[in-house]
């Protein structure tokens, strides 16, 4: 009796044949002829990189408390068996069941990254899904989108039947409901995309017409059915207390990229930097209560049996019960033998604290991420770092026996000077200073100073949403500035630095703010083997390149260009909360070098308060 | 104290590599609950080791780790409560107390034996138990070896310490440990290129039954299951917990 979709021969040809076997510990087994609704929940990449997504876990316990839901798990072939496959017509198939994806009603994709385009292709491909949403039948499942790239749908909207815009804690079920009705009333496919357009955060692209000026600029999105809102809410949960957490998270056999407990302290940030999208787009900040974390991790670390927990947020120190939380998991874990990991801590005594009870400091490394060089730059990002803060908080470090630090910073922001990009080489430099300012005999060799550098990508719904791109040349001439710059520095010895392929960025940069007139050429570069992209090795700029020619669409229009103030972008019919005049306003105070408070020492009336919770209504003194 | 474990790799599991078996009983382990020893540092880790790794693709009922606990309850309890947290096709068997002068598992292994079936849809026609006694009646069975130094031949005879047909397949008997590993499939390809017929990667079902130590190195009648030694854990015997 053979289980698996796969035979023996083709496992047994491939690298890691774990990732295609399921079976996983917590993983959940039905009788999928027992239940109404088959839901495939797939994350475009390959499988320890999925598997290692919070988000999944979430919607994947949820969705099975449902006894008359069963969903399950897909993610991308991996390249040998993504041959095999074409080779010998085997289709997708779903790992809890091992039965083929076009079998279910759903499939929802998470998009996380612009890179996984491409593999979103593959899997329709694969799974023998019309790619294009208007050639699928009622035999095909209905494909839904959601995650962080949905908000800017528009390259991908030939190829979903519908996005869902916002956390998917809270309209799933609805979705469910009205399909199963649907089932019910002998309805279509067409009936039920046009009905769930009236579901809040529902966007059904096939609904919407885009109309174009002569320049190329979006004049309209017209909604042509009724039941197709002019703008579509992002959905929040409101209480994240008070809602679906996974305390039995799925455990892979193979060793994932975060092979580890994660706990999901608060959603969004007070913070407001402005290149951030993550911070914009999950306003308002809302905290989890601390008893619940608590009683969450130990239930999670029960039920997996994983040897690490780690806090997962975007600025972990803004987090009111963090002491709390944190000695208590210490203790804890002190006791079972588990690895606390605390990712994005501003460095002060506390965390300081912390991390010397949780990690070896010699072996250890202290993050920081100035993102900016200079001062002038941080505030036209408002990132609320000073350089006092970064090298105190180097010096801290030091003391405490930590030598090797990291620092992450990005290239090409709006309005940036040759003196600002050099500044990351003297901020560098500064840190190393302050190690060697400690006497001979108290330090411990030399520092090891790691620089890192990102090109910067605008996105949208950021206030940095109408700020033009460089060109390759000119992101690789600023990386150079930097490189040469290190090796004038007094510890140069002591400092490595490094940074990534702007073409990566380059692209990342069309199809963060593209519109539907990229399908066509996410198509073609499928079509002529673009897959994985987010892999660099895998990544192949060129036959991007030839697809955007041949489809006669000039990239500079989506990276160079400059942008009006009151251009209507492709994003704009989402209505995220934050209001566009917030952004248009704080654009024009990055343009000016001026930093606006966060959330908790002064609220700037975003828009987000309208979602009636988290940090907006929190008592301020 | 040492325990000694154990267990069957069947179904699914066998597509799990040894690296990835090790980290899913550590984790299993946590799930238990079970007071496993650990070792001092930043990084406590659990003091863990297999026998003899098994290969992807295999399945068996005769694999064994041991390890190092604190306190232990009796072995069938600490059976029942480790069978509830395993996947499935890993099925704790045994469960037993080491004396410490003990050899571990992985130094103790001396043999193997295995089931050998045909997989379907290959081989069809060849009854294999026909020809063991030919194949062994040979004064030698050379192989090729691959080394560091390139190919080098190897005569595998005197590591083939049964083979004969039974009514499902072959029953292999084989030398095992770190002196000569003999793998299961050398021996098939061996026996393949001596009935001239073309050797078929995936065309037998290999399934290991148990794993021996060896009390004379000698003399191979003295072989013994790995789970031969030890005693059964008994909760007032053993529990030191106050
Ligand atoms: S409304 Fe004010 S407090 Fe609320 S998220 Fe916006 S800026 Fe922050």
């Amino acid at each position: 009796m053979n289980t698996l979709a796969l035979s023996h021969e083709i496992l047994m040809s491939i690298e890691k044949p774990a990732r295609y076997i399921g079976h996983e510990i917590n993983s959940v087994r039905k009788d999928p002829t027992k239940v109404d609704v088959r839901f495939a929940m797939c994350f475009p990449d390959v499988y320890e990189i999925g598997m290692s997504h919070l988000g999944i876990q979430i919607i994947y316990d949820m969705l099975n408390r449902r006894d008359d839901v069963f969903c399950e798990r897909v993610y991308s072939p991996w390249l040998d068996l993504d041959a095999i496959m074409r080779e010998k017509g085997i289709p997708l198939f779903a790992l809890e069941s091992q039965t083929p994806v076009k079998e279910f009603d759903f499939l929802g994709i998470t998009i996380q990254y612009e890179m996984c385009y491409t593999n979103i292709l593959q899997i329709l491909d694969l799974s023998g899904i019309p790619i294009c949403a208007k050639d699928r039948t009622e035999s095909d499942p209905i494909v839904i989108g959601g995650g962080p790239c949905t908000y800017n749908p528009e390259p991908l909207a030939d190829f979903f039947d519908l996005f869902y815009i916002g956390e998917g804690e809270t309209e799933y079920y609805h979705l469910i409901d009205l399909y199963k009705k649907n089932q019910r009333d002998g309805g279509s496919r067409k009936d039920f995309l046009e009905k769930a357009a009236a579901v809040p955060g529902m966007y059904v692209p096939s609904l919407y017409d885009v109309l174009y000026h002569p320049d190329g600029t979006i004049m309209e999105m017209r909604p042509n059915h009724p039941n197709a809102p002019e703008k579509v809410r992002r959905q929040v949960v409101v209480d994240v207390t008070d809602t679906f957490y996974p305390e039995a998270p799925v455990v892979p056999y193979i060793k994932a990229t975060q092979d580890r407990v994660v706990l999901e302290i608060q959603r969004g940030c007070i913070r407001g930097c402005r290149f951030c999208q993550a911070g914009q787009v999950y306003r308002p900040v809302r905290e989890r209560d601390v008893e619940m974390l608590k009683s969450c991790a130990a239930a999670m670390l029960a039920n997996t049996g994983h040897e690490e927990i780690s806090l997962s947020s975007l600025s972990s120190s803004d987090y009111s019960s963090l002491k709390e939380l944190t000695y208590y998991l210490i203790d804890v874990c002190r006791e079972k033998r588990v690895n606390i990991s605390l990712p994005s801590l501003r460095i002060d005594a506390f965390s300081l604290d912390v991390m010397s009870k949780v990690q070896d400091v010699r072996k250890g490394s202290m993050t920081f991420a100035p993102e900016a060089g200079s001062q002038r730059m941080r505030d036209v990002i408002n990132k609320g770092l000073t350089e006092e803060d970064i090298l105190n908080g180097a010096m801290e470090a030091f003391r405490g026996g930590w030598q090797k630090v990291k620092l992450y910073f990005m290239l090409g922001l709006p309005g940036e000077t040759e003196e600002d990009i050099r500044g990351i080489a003297y901020l560098s430099d500064a840190i190393a200073r302050q190690y060697y300012s400690i006497p001979k005999e108290q330090r411990n060799g030399r520092c090891a100073i790691t620089a890192s550098a990102s090109f910067f990508v605008p996105k949208p719904f950021t206030p940095l949403q109408w700020a033009p791109m460089s060109d390759y040349k000119t992101y690789m001439d600023k990386a150079h500035i930097v490189n040469d710059c290190m090796k004038e520095q007094l510890n140069r010895k002591s400092i490595r630095f490094q940074w990534h392929d702007a073409k990566t960025t380059i692209l990342e940069g069309v199809l963060a703010r593209g519109d539907r007139r990229l399908c066509r050429v996410i198509y073609d570069a499928y079509r002529a083997g673009c897959l994985y992209d987010a892999w660099t090795e895998y990544f192949d700029y060129d036959k991007w390149m030839r697809a955007f020619d041949a489809n006669g669409i000039d990239i500079s229009f989506y990276t160079t260009r400059k942008r009006e103030l009151d251009e209507r972008f492709p994003w704009d019919f989402i209505d995220i909360g934050v209001t566009k005049q917030f952004l248009q306003r704080e654009w024009k105070r990055s343009l000016a070098g001026e930093t606006t408070p966060n959330c908790r020492a002064q609220c700037s009336g975003c828009g987000a308060s309208v979602y009636g919770g988290g940090v907006c209504y929190e008592s301020k003194d | 104290m040492k325990v000694r474990i154990k267990f069957t790799k069947t179904g699914p599991m066998q597509y799990v590599g040894h690296l990835d078996l090790l980290r899913y009983f550590q984790k299993a382990f946590r799930r238990a609950g079970v007071d496993i020893a650990y070792s001092s540092g930043y990084r406590p880790h659990q003091i863990v080791s297999f026998a003899s790794p098994l290969g992807i693709g295999l399945t068996s009922e005769g694999e064994y780790m041991d390890a190092q606990f604190v306190t232990v309850d009796d072995s069938q309890t600490m059976i029942d409560r480790l069978n509830a947290v395993m996947a499935e096709g890993i099925r704790i068997t045994q469960f037993l107390v080491l004396d410490e002068k003990e050899r571990n598992a992985m130094a103790s292994v001396a043999g193997a034996d295995y089931r050998v079936t045909v997989r379907q849809g290959y081989y069809e026609l060849v009854d294999f138990s026909d020809f063991c006694g030919e194949f062994l009646r040979q004064d030698a069975i050379f192989v090729t070896k691959k080394t560091k130094k390139g190919e080098k031949d190897e005569d595998i005879r005197p590591y083939i310490y049964e083979m004969r047909g039974t009514a499902e397949g072959l029953y292999l008997l084989l030398c095992a440990g770190s002196s000569h590993n003999l793998k299961p499939e050398t021996v098939m390809e061996a026996f393949c290129a001596f009935l001239h017929m073309p050797y078929e990667t995936f065309g037998f079902r290999i399934h290991r039954l148990d794993t021996y130590l060896q009390d004379d190195p000698d003399d191979i009648t003295t072989l013994r299951p790995l789970g031969a030694v030890g005693h059964e854990a008994k909760t007032d015997h053993y529990e030191t917990k106050e």
